[in-house]
């Protein structure tokens, strides 16, 4: 795959390394398509041009420096902030400043870097409520099975502020997951992980995505991104600058330019 | 629905029942009015800062929106009491529509937002070029609704309402997502909840219960100022006595009135020095001690409280 700056064709970058779910390899027309994509703040411009697209059952790595802008795309995607210039398309239809609520119905959901349960809510009230607001199709999400995958069904009857914050961080993956979603915006979900916990995060999100759920990952752990995407995009100031698998993305001179000298949490696996 | 019945039976059932008897074995209706009074005010404000986690320092411009549309609606349109009430809710649930991107703002600068508005309506009603209208700072006098034998228990009947609408609260999905947008907005978009239609919801409830209080108040004293449906005391009576007793809760601002303004009745008008001593140490106690409130007593013991 020859690296190219600024990704938005449709060629089909993730050429079966990692399973890809239920994707046949051929042509699955993106579910999400990120074009030219500006966000500013005040003068500054967090993300100024960024491209990529991202298919059903994908796992998308987001890498880069501290204050590239990865958690600024997250935040435009998830309806935080609106963009101030190019498009976000989901199925070809723009959604770009719809507020929250609507793009999870369509379905999109996240977590966040720090995360942010309903402190004074059970762990289960906190789950229950995305699960009755969130859906986008009338459904039932089993909340006692999601507890029991994220480890947090001991603590179901507790306040989420008594949860230690690798706990947090999970909580916040059982919310976005009470909302059935298509794509899932994952932000330094990592952070913070014991080695064995790390693994356990990694398979989870993996075998999101062979439910055929869409999903950017946001890391710093090179060995973390290397063990869950087909495929990354580097983030620096507010452009991508590679996109392609690791492999590819470690032997790209502009990239290790970047890297070096804002080499933060030695992230290097 | 099990949880909802129990909190029927244990807050609703026996503060209605209580407060219906006791003028059959308590002369000083008057009284037992205005406790019928704060309970309702109390409840109506803990769904907007209970629930949703704003102050509304100016809550008492919808008691006095309900008080004055009330007695418009009696003087200009010669509607009959009830339907007079009607406009007192409307005219309360109308002025929180104006005030509905105040939401907008959070903490001290609602806060003071809202307090700002309340005495602009204030201010409004009680200038004299609306004398006409509103009988500017000379005041209402509505002998001819006079009536505190029924309207009394209108007032009970709208305690009982409010308090079915704060225990719907506390039991329901609306009530839960109510709180998720206290706790953390952002997160509460990101579970789908509509935050803005949410919160305004709420804030409206709000608005129109302490329109309703308003407006029986008018009906009962009959005899009223700007001053008095107006007077920033009714705010902070409110937010005290539900803060005292644990907000988000349906037992604490009924324990809250009932202790609070109980004590105020009983030495903080023949004795005030005692009485402001008194609530001094009682509120300091409680900041220092149980910053949740009285109820946090029995939430700390894992009880249920309604
Ligand atoms: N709400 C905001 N207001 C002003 N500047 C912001 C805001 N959010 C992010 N930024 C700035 O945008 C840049 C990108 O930030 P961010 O997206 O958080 O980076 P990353 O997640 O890649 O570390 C940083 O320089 C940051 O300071
Ligand atoms: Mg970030």
């Amino acid at each position: 795959m020859s690296p190219e700056p600024d990704t938005d064709t449709e060629a089909d970058t993730g050429t079966g390394t990692t399973g890809t779910g239920t994707g046949t390899g051929t042509a699955a027309a993106p579910l999400l398509r990120i074009v030219g994509l500006v966000k500013r703040f005040g003068g500054f411009r967090a993300l100024d041009g960024l491209s990529f697209h991202l298919k059903p059952g994908e796992i998308l790595g987001l890498v880069g420096p501290n204050g590239s802008g990865k958690t600024t795309c997250i935040n435009v995607i998830s309806g935080l902030y609106r963009p101030d210039g190019g498009q976000i398309l989901l199925d070809g239809r723009a959604i770009g400043g719809l507020p929250s609520h609507r793009l999870v119905h369509l379905g999109i959901n996240r977590t966040f870097q720090v995360p942010k349960p309903f402190m004074t809510l059970t762990v289960r009230e906190n789950v229950e409520v995305a699960a009755a607001y969130g859906r986008r199709r009338p459904g039932k999400t089993d909340i006692e099975a999601l507890l029991h995958s994220l480890e947090l069904d001991s603590h179901a009857k507790r306040p989420a502020s008594e949860l230690n914050s690798v706990q947090q961080k999970m909580l916040d993956l059982a919310r976005a997951l009470a909302t059935a979603p298509r794509i899932l915006l994952v932000d330094e979900l990592a952070a913070g992980l014991n080695p064995a916990e790390l693994e356990r995060v990694g398979e989870r999100l993996k075998a999101l995505a062979a439910q055929n759920i869409a999903l950017v990952v946001v890391e710093h752990l090179m060995g973390f991104i290397d063990q869950v995407t087909d495929r990354v995009i580097v983030c620096n100031a507010g452009r991508g600058i590679f996109a392609g698998p690791l492999s590819a993305a470690i032997r790209d001179r502009q990239v290790v330019e970047v890297f070096l000298g804002a080499e933060d949490d030695g992230g290097a696996a | 629905m099990p949880k909802a019945l129990r909190h029927v039976l244990f807050t609703l059932v026996p503060v209605v029942v209580a407060f219906a008897l006791l003028p059959s074995v308590y002369s000083n209706q008057l009284l037992l009015f205005n406790f019928v009074i704060y309970l309702a005010l109390t409840q109506g404000f803990n769904i907007i800062y209970g629930f949703t986690g704003y102050l509304p320092f100016g809550y008492v411009g919808f008691f006095g929106a309900g008080a004055y549309g009330f007695a418009l609606a009696v003087m200009h349109l010669h509607f009959p009491p009830l339907a007079a009430l009607g406009v007192g809710a409307v005219a309360a649930v109308l002025l929180g529509l104006v005030l509905t991107p105040l939401l907008r703002l959070s903490g001290a600068y609602f806060a003071i937002a809202n307090l700002a508005a309340s005495q602009a309506v204030f201010l409004i009603v009680s200038n004299p070029n609306l004398t006409a209208i509103t009988k500017g700072p000379y005041g209402i006098s509505l002998s001819g609704v006079f009536s505190p034998g029924f309207t009394y228990g209108v007032a009970v009947a709208i305690l009982a309402a409010t308090l079915g609408l704060v225990i719907y609260l506390r039991n329901s999905r609306f009530g839960l997502a109510l709180q998720a947008i206290r706790e953390d907005a952002i997160s509460a978009g990101m579970a789908g909840i509509n935050v803005v239609l949410s919160r305004t919801i709420a804030w409206l409830l709000s608005a129109l219960v302490a329109g309703l209080v308003g407006g029986v108040f008018a009906w009962y004293i009959s005899v009223f100022y700007p001053e008095t449906v107006f007077d920033l005391g009714v705010s902070i009576f409110a937010i005290v006595f539900a803060l005292f007793g644990g907000t988000a809760t349906i037992l604490g601002p009924i324990l809250g009135v009932i202790i609070l303004y109980g004590i105020y009745n009983v030495i903080g008008i023949s004795t005030p020095q005692y009485f402001q001593l008194i609530y001094g140490v009682l509120i300091v106690g409680l900041v220092l001690f149980l910053p949740e409130g009285l109820v946090s007593i029995f939430k700390r013991r894992g009880i249920d409280v309604p």
